[in-house]
């Protein structure tokens, strides 16, 4: 072997399955990430139900329908772009794309109105007017700034993964034949969605 | 280099040059077994540190009243300690190392199934460690809190928390990187005809592992996270004050950090399972019982957490059930030894360096195992608990399991990872400061902590002054130990005997069956399974015909 560089072999191998394996693997720790706060909500709601209550009477239920509308829209565009790229569609799942990530950008406009209320309001974690509060109270509330917090991470997360897909579809890497990562990058977005819908009836309905 | 016929796969990983030069062709390499030494070196490091520190400590407690250094350093000391052995050594030692480096190898595939997602974890956990080693540095001091980050101290403490918990996030990520990987890799990428049940045995108990490390680590995560927003934002998850409970951050921390200590000792197991048929040159006794108890272990190993937490006061039914569960937990382990050594009886014995290791790990974990137990009785852990009984009881699970386990696989795969002979004898020796000084330094502690001597105390009544002792000088022969082995290992590198032989050992398991050192893709032609691992067949009928001519 006298060449400066040898063959390389690595990324010739395709396992769409098994990158899909790895993701659902992936999405069990986040499912499993969110699963410790949910757990901290579950136990905190049965030591403080009433307070709870009153606390989740404060949060305005259109801003969370709205963004749960919102949320559920985009999931059907992201399926439907995964389609389209299926059907060779390219530039209608660029479409879909985009759509689905405007959607995003309006779910967090529509967050950030509804977290500046609530900071207007003087609710936050550590403000004076939520410590005169009773202790449930003051739970709910960090809970809801946090979960509701770690959500909207992960749905800025999603953007820029979903951003990055679009780009590999524009450019044609993510195309009729090889679309693993769109797909992947749709379970994502759908992990997002379905802890959104976990979210919803927690703070805003069932309280 | 040589000219082979047989392809571009036939050159080693260490000579392959690819589209990167010198170091850069190390750290961006996305090649397993690059990326397995490349942890192996940093995971030394980190274990370097980890044993000064702990040395420092020892020191410390040779005599009464502060020697050497005040209390405040003292509880920085054993903080990082338990954070540098248990994040970046005991937690990445095998899986992270050898799982990397002969994962693949063992089940016939040219690398992990991610293997970009592979280098990540790698570079996650420098960072990690980084992090960690930067907090140490910064004004406010390095963590304080021990290991465990126990609410309401980490909120409070002035030091470097935040930063310490960060390193532990991250290095946690790096983990779950890891065992997403090794469970793809083992769905996907076995070679023809190896079906489940013809893994050797460390490919079951990394499979195990990694299903620990995806489903328990996310749970720390969060849980160290919502530390760091109690410390910035006073949420009041874990505060009194605000209607928290500082008990469930304990119960949060131990759902995650007691499966911990089992993704720290399984593939140590494992190790153990692949070296005693080896060197016994004997079929495994009993393989699906030690395959299922891996499995077995990781289900049972998630139920049992609250037994750390017997003193912060449950409901008496909690405890009853999860003394009951740890008691249940000890089945499985317990399997595995019974299996071991009925699989050592009536093999020709081969007491070689690695064997040593093996058999240093079953009788040190065996003491530690036992220990564990009497701590998963009720009304005696309420008599040791905090004590340093606690702390020779995790010390002979830790690092005379775990840790032998890792020398263990060292001496047993060095010579196939670098294609270099260690001297056998030096490592024989070895064996013995480190076995000796293990024993001497550790078992005090039993003592001292059956008769009251608190843990994480950086001073002591006069009258146990002599355990204290021996346990100090249990630790010089100790490190003497180690650096007799550390440096045999190193010289081998350098000057030890090459050897190209594929089969050192004698063993059966397919990464033997892989040029040494191994070539890039570990295999010109893909192998292919049609018996189970450890079928000493050949042996069986050479021993057969002895005795027949013998008669």
């Amino acid at each position: 072997m006298s060449s400066a560089e040898h063959a390389v072999g690595h990324h010739v191998h395709r396992d769409d399955e098994g990158a899909r394996l790895g993701m659902w693997l992936f999405l069990f720790t986040e499912l499993l990430l969110f699963g410790g706060m949910f757990l901290i909500y579950s136990i905190y709601h049965y030591v403080h139900q009433s307070e709870f209550h009153l606390a989740a009477k404060q949060l305005n239920t259109m801003f969370g329908t709205l963004n749960t509308f919102i949320l559920l829209t985009s999931s059907l565009t992201m399926a439907l772009s995964i389609a389209a790229i299926q059907k060779e569609k390219k530039a209608l799942s660029v479409f879909l794309q985009l759509v689905t990530i405007l959607f995003a950008v309006f779910f967090m406009v529509n967050k950030y109105f509804e977290w500046s209320a609530k900071i207007q309001h003087g609710i936050y974690p550590g403000s004076e007017e939520l410590l005169m509060k009773s202790n449930g109270e003051i739970l709910f509330f960090g809970l809801y700034y946090l979960m509701t917090g770690l959500h909207g991470l992960h749905v800025i997360i999603g953007v820029l993964i979903i951003g990055y897909m679009t780009i590999g579809t524009v450019k044609g890497k993510i195309n009729s034949g090889n679309f693993v990562r769109l797909e992947a990058a749709g379970l994502y977005w759908h992990l997002v969605d379905i802890i959104w819908i976990f979210l919803f009836p927690l703070f805003y309905l069932i309280v | 280099m040589t000219a082979n016929p047989s392809g571009v796969n036939s050159v080693s990983y260490l000579e392959y040059k690819g589209r990167h030069k010198g170091i850069k062709s190390w750290i961006f390499s996305t090649d397993h077994k690059r990326i397995g030494i490349l942890y192996l070196i940093s995971m030394l490091t980190f274990f370097a540190v980890g044993v000064t520190f702990g040395f420092l400590m020892r020191l410390e407690l040779f005599s009464p009243g502060p020697s050497i250094m005040d209390p405040q350093t003292y509880n920085s000391i054993f903080t990082l300690h338990g954070i540098i052995m248990i994040f970046l050594f005991i937690i990445p030692g095998l899986p992270a190392v050898f799982g990397n480096f002969f994962l693949p190898i063992m089940i016939g595939a040219k690398d992990v199934s991610f293997p970009r997602l592979n280098l990540l974890s790698w570079w996650l956990f420098v960072a990690g460690g980084l992090l960690a080693i930067i907090s140490v540095f910064l004004p406010g001091g390095p963590a304080d809190t021990g290991w465990t980050f126990y609410i309401p101290y980490s909120v409070r403490s002035g030091t470097n928390v935040v930063p310490a918990l960060l390193a532990a996030f991250i290095l946690g990520f790096s983990s779950i990187l890891t065992g997403l990987n090794f469970v793809t890799t083992v769905h996907r990428l076995r070679a023809k005809g190896m079906t489940f049940f013809k893994m050797p045995l460390f490919i079951w108990s990394l499979y195990s592992t990694a299903w620990i490390q995806i489903l328990a680590t996310p749970i720390i995560g969060i849980t160290l996270l919502l530390v760091v927003m109690e410390r910035w934002l006073g949420v009041g998850i874990f505060d009194p004050a605000l209607g928290g409970d500082p008990v469930l951050y304990q119960h949060l921390f131990w759902i995650y950090s007691h499966p911990a200590v089992y993704i720290m000792i399984l593939p140590a197991m494992g190790v153990v399972s692949e070296i005693i048929p080896v060197f016994s040159r004997r079929t495994i006794f009993g393989y699906k019982f030690i395959a299922f108890s891996s499995v077995a272990i990781a289900l049972l190993g998630s139920l049992v957490w609250a037994h750390h937490m017997f003193t912060v006061g449950m409901s008496n039914t909690a405890m009853f059930i999860f003394s009951f569960l740890t008691f249940i937990v000890a089945i499985p382990s317990a399997i595995k030894v019974f299996n071991w050594v009925a699989t050592l009886y009536k093999g020709s014995i081969y007491t070689e360096p690695p064997l040593l290791y093996a058999l240093g790990f079953i009788f040190l974990f065996s003491i530690g195992g036992f220990t564990g137990l009497m701590q998963g009785a009720l009304s005696v852990n309420m008599h040791i608990h905090d004590t340093s009984f606690i702390v020779a009881h995790f010390h002979y699970v830790m690092f005379g399991g775990t840790g032998f386990g890792i020398f263990a696989a060292m001496h047993y795969w060095w010579p196939k990872m670098f294609g270099r002979k260690y001297k056998i004898k030096t490592a024989k020796t070895a064996f013995w400061f480190l076995f000796i000084g293990f024993n001497l330094l550790y078992f005090p502690m039993f003592i001292m902590g059956w008769l009251g001597m608190p843990r994480r105390y950086y001073d002591y009544l006069p009258e146990y002054t002599p355990y204290h002792r021996l346990s100090t000088i249990g630790s010089w022969i100790l490190i003497t130990g180690l650096i007799i082995m550390f440096s045999n290992l190193y010289s081998a590198l350098r000057r030890g005997e090459k050897t190209t032989e594929p089969n050192v050992w004698g063993g059966e398991t397919l990464e033997w069956k892989s040029a040494t050192p191994p070539p890039l893709e570990n295999f010109d032609v893909l192998p292919e399974v049609s018996e189970a691992p450890y079928e000493y067949k050949e042996n069986d009928e050479v021993e057969e015909k002895k005795t027949e001519e013998a008669v």
